[in-house]
């Protein structure tokens, strides 16, 4: 009875909804910037520009996409498995320290090309320790995981500010962070591949081998979810706590395994700043791209090729938001956020709230495109 | 004749490509109780809901009271004088019978006035309908037969004078569905008029004054119940003929399967449910458990199983112990031969989300046939699906369809398809045609019958007293969490319909 509309094509549910939801996004954030006495349209030229204009800024683009890529892979494993990981933020800040002691301890002794997968195992570990922790709360104790893993990211900030200051930071420093990494912990860039079509890069540009393995894992999560055992029991769980229960499924198990994924997966956000850009662990280095993952789960609907699309769309808004802000002089960093936050609105939040004149517009236009409805012989 | 209380006017209702109803004309006249049946997906409901303002008429006309009304909520529909008892109750669980009557016709922010209201209007309806329930009792400490007469109560307190009941008697016991009859007839003696939408034919020519068939979205028949039969409107339903009683041999019982001894279960409040219960079930039988819903069968099932932990007690599953105390696995369950038909097929047998492919192998999705080292084997489980599909005759043949899209009758199918192709050697099997159509539950009971003719055992949990009867070989009868009495297939209704009201033990005890 609680849904009485009859079901969509996959590419109206997956592309046209997202689409009008995006749209309504930016007329609504188009009235803000008119209420600051900017023009919507120049500020909509700009934004796009600063984003895709350039290749630096195709390049600062992806390499804010990637952050969110894993961040939001982190967020769309858990969601599978029933579980609401709000914790990516801590995770993969926390993470940064396993990044962090495998770079400082091989950049002088091994090539990137080593230190690489040990960071990646570091960074994984770490985040998923991080995220174990909660994971076990929830499955043995029953804590509610949304807030323990909220809890989590101020002991994750905390403890970070604790390390860099008092551990890390080299003797005689006045800056909160570790030393700088040689090149042995430095990822080659991707620049030059952005060159090869043409457009110039600044080489400072900071779109780095991450990138590549940002949609690797975007695979690997689609191959875990959709094709394996493992995904199959996390669907299940996902689903129907006591569907799972019944096929044998244990749920302690699955708690903890798709929250070990989770925390994995939002860990490894760390080698995009890490060692691909700024070369060593400074305070904050994550800058809420843990809760940008959330809107990009969200709005990718928890598959990979969802996923990515939306992380490069909110690289977008970080990117040319920059610009915006420093192009128009009313328009404050401050404004970007309420640009981001209404496309988090829209298409996070109110993800629903075109679907059903969407989908009475198909029922009136085309019966035919449009599938059964489920039955209402009996209701559950 | 007498005046009509409702008129429907070629209501047409489509979902997509399906014409959920078509061009119906009803007419009931005040005053009476009229019956619908029909299958599932005949599109009762949905003219139901129509009726109670969950979904608009595509087009067509309603006359309540012979004045045109246009009903787009519920709340319109109860401003009418209209009322509706679902099937599954709109009940808040943890709230007092009062609070729930007043639920949604408060009259002020506070509700001291209100209450005290409803309770003076109340102790006048129950006085005058005999529908006596504790005002003050919370929801979930009753059973289930109050808790629907305080769904009766909450649409005569909203001044309902048309009173639709979906389903009322799936999860009564004979005695407390003649009394729900007893309380329609006085309700209707006293002018309200009854809309009884059921797939139970028996009560059809037990209660109502006429009955309306529906197939395929439209009215096929209305008949006057005196002057109609059983095994007319069955055809009618159906389109064809349809065997009510299952055809079945003599029993030919082997070695004890699986033996249930002392079990005792609690539920998660503590409450004991399953009370030192012991009996066999043997090769070849069909063993039914009769009873009540909520006389502890859903926890005794679900405990033998490996769902829910017991508090002691042996269960000896080929005569070999199952864990029920401590950490049994149904998945070890299964692979040891015990097959779950859960009752619930919703959120326990099923994962609606999932296509039907996926569906097919819950639980067994760690046998290597399905699998390709870590990686679920695609092509084999739906290659494996296909074939269960062809051989139970589900419908729509599409292993991708999502499985929510499938009726009632054809997800059981899947369930069973699922559990019976593993070739189990026991099977447990709760309310195995809830919700299922004619057609659909004369194909399970066949399958059923064939397990057991090839030497399983079958432990059959119903609510539905007349498929146990026609369905098993001894049947155990449960009240309380006890098994009251034992009894042959050729035990009355009346005496079983006693042992399930638990009156024998309470003269025992006297």
């Amino acid at each position: 009875m609680s849904n009485p509309y009859a079901k969509l094509p996959a590419w109206a549910d997956y592309g046209l909804i997202p689409l009008i939801n995006l749209i309504v996004a930016f007329i609504v954030a188009g009235l803000v910037v008119l209420l600051v006495g900017e023009n919507p349209f120049r500020a909509a030229v700009i934004l796009v520009e600063g984003a895709f204009g350039s290749g630096t800024g195709l390049a600062y683009t992806l390499y804010y996409a990637t952050n969110f890529i894993f961040t939001g892979l982190a967020v769309a494993v858990a969601f599978h498995g029933g579980l609401f990981n709000i914790g990516g933020e801590g995770q993969a800040y926390i993470a940064g320290l396993g990044v962090g002691v495998v770079c400082l301890a091989f950049d002088h002794v091994l090539p990137w090309w080593l230190t690489f997968p040990i960071a990646i195992l570091g960074a994984a570990a770490v985040g998923a320790l991080w995220a174990l922790i909660p994971a076990y709360l929830q499955a043995k104790r029953g804590s509610h995981i949304v807030i323990t893993t909220i809890m989590f990211n101020f002991i994750a900030a905390s403890a970070m500010v604790y390390m860099l200051v008092d551990v890390l930071k080299p003797r005689g420093s006045m800056a909160p962070q570790t030393r700088q990494f040689v090149e042995g912990a430095q990822l080659p860039k991707l620049g030059w591949f952005l060159s090869e079509f043409g457009l110039t890069v600044r080489p400072s540009a900071p779109l780095n081998l991450s990138f590549l393995l940002a949609l690797l894992m975007a695979f690997f999560v689609w191959l875990l979810i959709w094709r394996t055992r493992l995904g199959y029991e996390i669907r299940t769980m996902g689903f129907s706590p006591k569907a799972a229960r019944y096929a044998g499924i244990s749920e302690t198990r699955i708690i903890i395994v798709t929250m070990l994924i989770s925390g994995a997966l939002a860990g490894m956000m760390a080698l995009n700043p890490i060692m691909g850009d700024q070369h060593n662990v400074s305070l904050d280095f994550v800058s809420g791209a843990g809760f940008v993952g959330i809107a990009v789960a969200l709005m990718g609907r928890s598959h990979p090729a969802g996923i990515v699309p939306a992380a490069i769309l909110f690289g977008m808004l970080y990117q040319g938001g920059a610009e915006l802000a420093f192009e128009m002089p009313n328009i404050s960093r401050d404004m970007i956020v309420i640009i981001q936050g209404l496309v988090i609105l829209f298409a996070g939040a109110l993800e629903h709230m075109f679907r059903p004149w969407v989908q009475a517009a198909f029922a009136s236009l085309s019966p035919r495109t449009v599938g059964v409805a489920q039955p209402k012989g009996e209701r559950a | 004749m007498a005046e009509a209380a409702i008129e429907l006017i070629g209501i047409d209702k489509s979902f997509g490509t399906v014409r959920a109803n078509r061009d119906i004309n009803l007419v009931i006249e005040r005053g009476t109780i009229r019956g619908i049946v029909g299958e599932n997906g005949a599109g009762k409901s949905t003219l139901m809901s129509i009726l109670y303002g969950f979904y608009q008429a595509d087009s067509g006309e309603i006359k309540v009271g012979g004045k045109p009304v246009s009903i787009k909520t519920p709340n319109d529909a109860i401003a009418l004088g209209i009322g509706m008892v679902h099937q599954h109750f709109m009940l808040v669980q943890n709230f007092t019978v009062i609070e729930n009557i007043i639920l949604g016709a408060e009259d002020e922010a506070l509700l001291k006035r209100s209450i005290a209201n409803a309770r003076s209007e109340l102790e006048r309806l129950e006085r005058e309908y005999g529908l006596e329930v504790d005002p003050d009792a919370v929801i979930e400490e009753l059973p289930v037969g109050l808790q629907q007469r305080v769904e009766i109560l909450k649409a005569l307190y909203r001044g309902a004078e048309i009173l639709i009941l979906d389903e009322p008697t799936g999860v009564l016991t004979p005695a407390e569905a003649d009394h729900l009859f007893r309380i329609l007839k006085q309700l209707k003696d006293q002018g309200k008029t009854i809309v009884l939408i059921t797939h139970k034919l028996r009560e059809i020519m037990a209660i109502t004054d006429t009955v309306s068939v529906m197939r395929q979205g439209t009215v096929v028949a209305t008949r006057e119940t005196a002057k109609t039969t059983v095994e007319e409107l069955a055809e009618l339903m159906v389109g064809r003929r349809v065997l009510l009683r299952v055809e079945k041999g003599e029993a030919k019982p082997g070695e004890v399967k699986l033996a249930v001894d002392n079990l005792t279960v609690r539920d998660s409040r503590g409450v004991t449910m399953v009370d030192d219960v012991s009996f066999d079930v043997r090769g070849g039988e069909i063993v039914g458990i009769a009873g009540v819903a909520g006389n502890g069968q859903s926890e005794l099932i679900e405990a033998i199983s490996g769902i829910r932990k017991a508090v002691s007690g042996t269960v000896l599953l080929d005569g070999k112990p199952i864990e029920v105390t401590g950490q049994a696995d149904p998945g070890e369950l299964r692979d040891r031969g015990l097959a779950h038909v859960p009752e619930d097929r919703h959120y326990v047998g099923l994962v609606l989300a999932f296509e039907e492919n996926e569906n097919s192998i819950l639980g067994y999705h760690d046998k290597t046939e399905y699998l390709k080292g870590p990686f679920l084997d695609i092509d084999a489980i739906r290659a494996d699906a296909k074939q269960k599909i062809e051989k139970f005759d589900i419908r729509p043949a599409n292993d991708r369809l999502k499985t929510a899209n499938f009726s009632g009758g054809n997800q059981q199918k899947i369930v069973l398809a699922r559990e019976l192709e593993q070739n189990p050697g026991v099977l447990v099997v709760g309310q195995p045609t809830r919700g299922v159509d004619v057609g659909a539950i004369e194909f399970i009971h066949k399958q059923l019958i064939a397990m057991r003719d090839r030497g399983k055992a079958v432990l059959l949990v119903s609510v539905e007293l007349d498929e146990i009867r026609s369905l098993s070989d001894r049947i155990l009868v449960m009240f309380d969490g006890r098994i009251v009495g034992e009894r042959g297939p050729d035990a009355t209704e009346g005496e079983l319909g006693l042992l399930m009201a638990g009156v024998e033990r309470q003269e025992a005890a006297e």
